[in-house]
């Protein structure tokens, strides 16, 4: 408990935030490098995921192909793959560049599965009646997509991201293996200096980013919900201001 | 004129569904093709907006095969009823039925309008289009469903099992205000049921279906009923079961009452009234 208390104490320290600490400090600006690492990583994992998920879920294409690929890729262990790939680009990129570019790849190469089993769940789950009528009324298949399929499968593909994220964010504390900054910097600088302040004030703040993320990607999922599909009350059981529960028409 | 021309369909898994199948469906008519499950019949509804392929054959209307057709363009010409309606959960009420004329360019507030206008023609409340689907009945769904195949005013209408999924009381309602709506509007209507009674109840033409598509009988109920063209057109229709042979029996009342009609078991059917029939058909 003591350790704990000490931990706080020593995020709340404004001395560690003062922009002239010296390394690993300031907290906001390894904070910064944590996030910078983990907003590239899910903007290209997911540019790479989101697509492929999509086509796979309107298709029904390569599906068990794809799925057996990304579970295999999902079983690679990341700090594994960062070493290997801090080898290989070491050998063909610069002492500046392959760092970050290796562990980019690790965090992506993290990030893809969770995200393009999201993606294509998601659009797998939309009723086939929905689509066949859609496509029937005289859809474009990329109408059917944008207008049906993404719409209604939202739900479990910002559930993909959400997940893709949590874990990036956690993982992305190994980036200092690599030389690399993020609040890894904190933890294994207090595992160097047995200074338990900083190893577990750095895993209090790579928690709560975790956390704070997480809820985002909550809010976003509530915000996003599709009026019409999460609310099935029968319809007598909705009509605004009769219900005698004054909660129940918040959500109609 | 929709006509298919010894129209083949094999599915993928070598399946059968149609085999050189032909005939005519006469403009602004309605087309009824019945049949129990596998017979080919939803097979052949969905060649007409190519969202079937056939095998071989063509399908053409007015003379123009379908297939030479952009898919996407054919099918925004033809409106098309499903039985579970396959409205889109996430739209409201209007904006399903507005769902063509906004694909095809309709400025959005224009196409409402006239999406509120086409709720009224199916015969519901315009309080109900700002409604998402989920929250309407399973008639009123079907309501809806008619009302988006009409957005875009298409000549064609295809109707697979549309009234299937409701219950008999609505189902009796819905196929009453159809057939208002043919007499007002006068499309052609391709309907498919496996409902023999409403069948006769709907279509200018019906078409017996046996398995793999093939033509039991094809003609109007009253010529199907005046001739059944083999056993199995007589036992479909319920010719041999005597529920559609009919009697007259004077009425009790010592030759008071009116002359009644009854069924082959001998129950009571209705009453006969004089002069011809008010109705066209």
């Amino acid at each position: 408990m003591e350790f704990l208390l000490s931990a706080l104490r020593w995020i709340a320290d404004p001395a560690n935030w003062d922009p002239s600490a010296t390394t690993p400090l300031p907290i906001q600006a390894r904070l910064l490098e944590h996030l910078r690492y983990t907003a590239v990583s899910m903007v290209i994992a997911a540019a790479i995921a989101l697509p492929l998920g999509c086509w796979i879920g309107h298709t029904g294409r390569a599906r068990q192909l794809v799925i057996g690929f990304t579970g295999a890729m999902r079983a690679l262990p990341t700090l594994g793959l960062l070493f290997f790939l801090l080898m290989v680009f070491g050998y063909w990129l610069s002492y500046d560049t392959a760092p970050i570019v290796g562990a980019t790849i690790a965090f992506v190469v993290l990030a893809v599965p969770s995200i393009l089993a999201g993606a294509y769940a998601g659009i797998e789950s939309v009723d086939r009646t929905t689509v066949d009528a859609a496509r029937a009324t005289g859809m474009t298949e990329w109408q059917v997509l944008w207008r049906v399929e993404v719409p209604l499968g939202l739900p479990l593909v910002l559930g993909g991201l959400r997940s893709a994220t949590l874990q990036v964010v956690s993982t992305v504390t190994i980036a200092s293996y690599a030389g690399l900054g993020g609040l890894g910097r904190i933890i294994t600088s207090g595992i160097g200096l047995n200074d338990y302040d900083l190893i577990l004030g750095g895993a209090l703040l790579v928690t709560a980013l975790a956390l704070l993320l997480d809820g985002l990607f909550a809010l976003a999922q509530r915000l996003t919900r599709t009026p019409g599909v999460t609310d099935r009350r029968p319809a007598a059981a909705r009509r605004p201001r009769r219900s005698p529960r004054p909660h129940a028409s918040k959500s109609a | 004129m929709i006509e298919f021309e010894s129209v083949s369909k094999r599915f993928d898994d070598g399946t059968m569904a149609v085999e050189d199948f032909s005939l005519v469906l006469p403009s602004r008519q309605t087309t009824v093709f019945v049949g129990s499950s596998g017979c080919g019949k939803t097979t052949l509804l969905r060649m007409v907006n190519r969202m079937v392929e056939p095998t071989s054959g063509r399908v053409l209307i007015d003379g123009e095969d379908v297939a030479g057709r952009d898919k996407v363009q054919l099918r925004r010409s033809i409106g098309y009823v499903l039985q579970a309606a396959g409205l889109l959960p996430h739209r409201k009420v209007v904006d399903n039925v507005a769902t063509v004329p906004v694909l095809t360019g309709t400025a959005k507030a224009k196409a409402r309008e006239a999406a509120y206008e086409l709720l009224d023609t199916v015969g519901l409340d315009r309080a109900l289009g700002k409604r998402y689907p989920a929250q309407l009945s399973g008639g009123q769904q079907q309501r809806v469903g008619v009302a988006r195949a009409l957005a875009s005013d298409p000549n064609i209408l295809l109707m697979d099992e549309p009234f299937g999924a409701v219950d008999p009381l609505v189902r009796a309602d819905l196929q009453v205000e159809l057939r208002r709506l043919q007499q007002d509007l006068g499309k052609t209507v391709v309907f498919v049921t496996h409902d023999i009674d409403e069948a006769f109840l709907l279509a200018d033409q019906v078409v017996i279906l046996k398995k793999g598509g093939v033509v039991a009988q094809a003609g109007s109920p009253a010529e199907i009923l005046a001739a059944p063209a083999d056993d199995f057109v007589a036992s479909f229709v319920g010719a041999d079961r005597g529920k559609r042979t009919l009697h007259l029996r004077d009425g009790d009342g010592g030759g008071k009452g009116r002359t009644i009609v009854v069924d082959g078991d001998g129950r009571p059917i209705g009453v006969l009234a004089d002069g011809p029939a008010d109705g066209a058909r």
